[in-house]
């Protein structure tokens, strides 16, 4: 199982990567083999601000529906809209391609709140 | 189908009209003279009824096979209660015939309606809605109607993972926020982590007992007091009613509001074979605000009544809901009495337990080894190399059986959940787990065999992925 060592991880198995302000949020590689073949998403609007572990964008697979929190509070200023029509791409590249959306990050201090790559590795 | 069509297309003009015993010939007003041929298909009744009876051949229903689809309940459907909604008395009313025409018709809703209060131990019930999610929807309505009249803001309902699944999108769409709860390690809400989430602005908690792990919330009564003391509402979902009735009344464990689906406690035809019917019961303080209008007896007549409609939430469905449904619901609970609907719970408790106990130690029971009325078990461990219970579901269509729900609830990995249903004899409940071993057994010692499963019906394995990435809307 993938979990890189660069990024921040929730209990709910989203991702999180700093980048300055900016922070990229996904799913995890655990989290898209266990949901399987993902055939539809729901991203949030771009300048709605949620808290922390609020529940922010949905993605279905043929098994069911899953609700995906938010790893840290933010304002999202970028939603990865390829995602829409391709959902697809979740599966083949959960940590690059596959982001959800860019969150402008509150506080930063809330990243150190989540897992690191070995605790996240332990918890699966 | 393209067979079907071909025939329309062929055009052949096969069937004989009766003579017409109105004259032709009378010279029609132009206006009202069709310009062009009206292309109505033309088929005949006999390749019509082929076309359907194969079609209906390809199905597995209740009348063809075992059903053991778990939280859907698909319960036997007596014949004689479709032999009574036929009666011509019933079946040809209209609703909008005067009261004094329509009183056998109305005695059936006004009984009904006492028989599920004596059932659910509440005090009004409306016969309105047309399914299980549908008097959901008209029971948040009603709890918040209540709390705007107390003037209180309440925006948020409680909804355990173990909760039937519709009622998160109910609590939505009637406006409310959803915060979702954890069960605790014995499959039940635990006080605490109710507690946990418990605000001031919680309407209610909405609860399916037993859960759809089948497991009883023992927990229920000190549930109910913290919500009350909070203010909030208990809302209970009567999917499950059918395990407990007879035995429990949800009013008496501090329920304020609920629902039941008739067309899984009692009996009424279920999914394609539906329409289903939802009735919505409520404590006597929420009286006011159930749907108009309701029927109610004075010096033995039966009325319709609109009453005080101020504080009503208005109309869930034209008239009085899925009156045939709602007549066969009573005929079914007639025709059991009390003493027979306790011994129906009891039943189909019995079976599923019976058929927990012959695969327990075949598969993992996450709740434990005893249960209510369904079970959920777990294949995770248990199958052959990159079998899935997915395989395992299609195989059994192999064998003939309607598959299990599978993958739901979501809390449990690899999930199947099987009700058995209470009028299955021990026969046909050892034959269906003889199999479901069997088919366990070749996972390991054979299981291409279950990846290229079912290999005996119409089609074979579909495409679930393409099917929801690039849906095919029309042929």
């Amino acid at each position: 199982m993938n979990v890189p060592n660069e990024l921040f991880y929730a209990k709910t198995h989203e991702w999180a990567r700093k980048e300055g302000k900016k922070v990229y949020v996904g799913i995890t590689d655990h989290a898209q083999h266990e949901i399987t073949d993902i055939v539809h998403v729901e991203l949030p609007e771009v300048g709605k601000k949620f808290s922390k572990s609020q529940p922010c964008a949905v993605v279905e697979s043929v098994k069911s529906a899953f609700d995906i929190y938010s790893p840290v509070s933010g304002t999202v200023v970028e939603v990865n809209e390829e995602l829409l029509s391709s959902p697809e791409i979740i599966n083949q590249s959960p940590y690059e391609k596959g982001f959800f959306f860019v969150l402008e990050i509150e506080n930063e201090n809330e990243l150190k709140e989540l897992m690191s790559a070995e605790d996240y590795k332990k918890s699966l | 189908m393209n067979k079907l069509i071909n025939e329309i297309r062929s055009n052949r003009n096969t069937d004989r009209v009766i003579k017409c015993d109105v004259p032709l010939d009378i010279e029609m007003d132009v206006r009202y003279k069709g310009q062009k041929s009206t292309n109505i298909p033309n088929l005949s009744e006999n390749t019509l009824l082929r076309h359907f009876t194969n079609l209906s051949r390809r199905n597995y229903a209740l009348s063809t096979t075992f059903y053991p689809l778990g939280s859907c309940t698909m319960k036997y459907n007596p014949v004689v209660n479709e032999k009574i909604a036929a009666f011509e008395e019933f079946s040809s009313v209209h609703p909008y015939q005067s009261e004094e025409t329509v009183q056998g018709s109305l005695e059936i809703m006004y009984e009904l309606e006492k028989s599920l209060c004596e059932v659910s131990g509440m005090d009004n019930f409306t016969l309105q809605p047309a399914a299980g999610a549908h008097g959901e929807y008209a029971g948040l309505l009603i709890i918040a109607g209540y709390f705007k009249s107390i003037k209180e803001k309440r925006t948020k309902i409680i909804v355990p993972d173990s909760a039937h699944g519709t009622n998160p999108a109910s609590a939505a769409l009637a406006g409310f926020e959803i915060i979702s709860l954890k069960s605790d390690e014995n499959g039940i809400v635990s006080p605490e982590n109710l507690k946990a989430v418990l605000t001031k602005d919680v309407a209610c908690m909405m609860m399916t007992v037993p859960n759809t792990l089948g497991v009883f919330e023992k927990n229920i009564a000190e549930i109910s007091e913290i919500l009350h003391q909070n203010g909030s509402l208990l809302y209970y979902d009567g999917a499950n009613l059918n395990a407990v009735m007879g035995i429990v009344k949800p009013a008496d464990i501090g329920f304020d509001v609920m629902h039941i689906n008739l067309h899984k406690t009692f009996a009424t035809p279920h999914g394609g074979g539906g329409p289903g019917a939802g009735p919505v019961g409520v404590k006597a303080f929420l009286k006011d605000f159930l749907p108009v209008p309701v029927i109610v007896k004075e010096n033995n007549k039966f009325k319709i009544s609109f009453g005080d409609k101020k504080k009503s939430i208005g109309k869930m469905k034209a008239f009085f809901g899925n009156f045939p449904v709602l007549l066969k619901a009573c005929a079914y609970i007639k025709a059991l009495g009390g003493a027979g609907l306790k011994e129906a719970s009891e039943q189909a408790v019995l079976n599923a337990n019976y058929v927990l106990s012959s695969l327990k130690d075949k598969v993992s029971i996450p709740a434990g080894s005893v249960c209510m009325h369904e079970f959920v078990l777990s294949s995770k461990g248990h199958l052959g190399d990159g079998v899935k219970t997915l395989d395992v579901a299609k195989k059994l269509l192999d064998y003939g059986y309607y598959a299990p729900t599978i993958y739901f609830p979501l809390i449990v990995e690899e999930a199947m959940m099987i009700e058995p249903t209470e009028t299955e004899s021990k026969q046909v409940l050892d034959e269906f787990t003889d199999v479901l071993l069997k088919i366990i057994e070749e996972s390991v010692s054979n299981p291409e065999i279950l990846h290229n499963a079912p290999v005996n019906t119409y089609v074979s394995r579909l495409n679930e992925v393409e099917a929801a990435r690039k849906p095919k809307l029309h042929w």
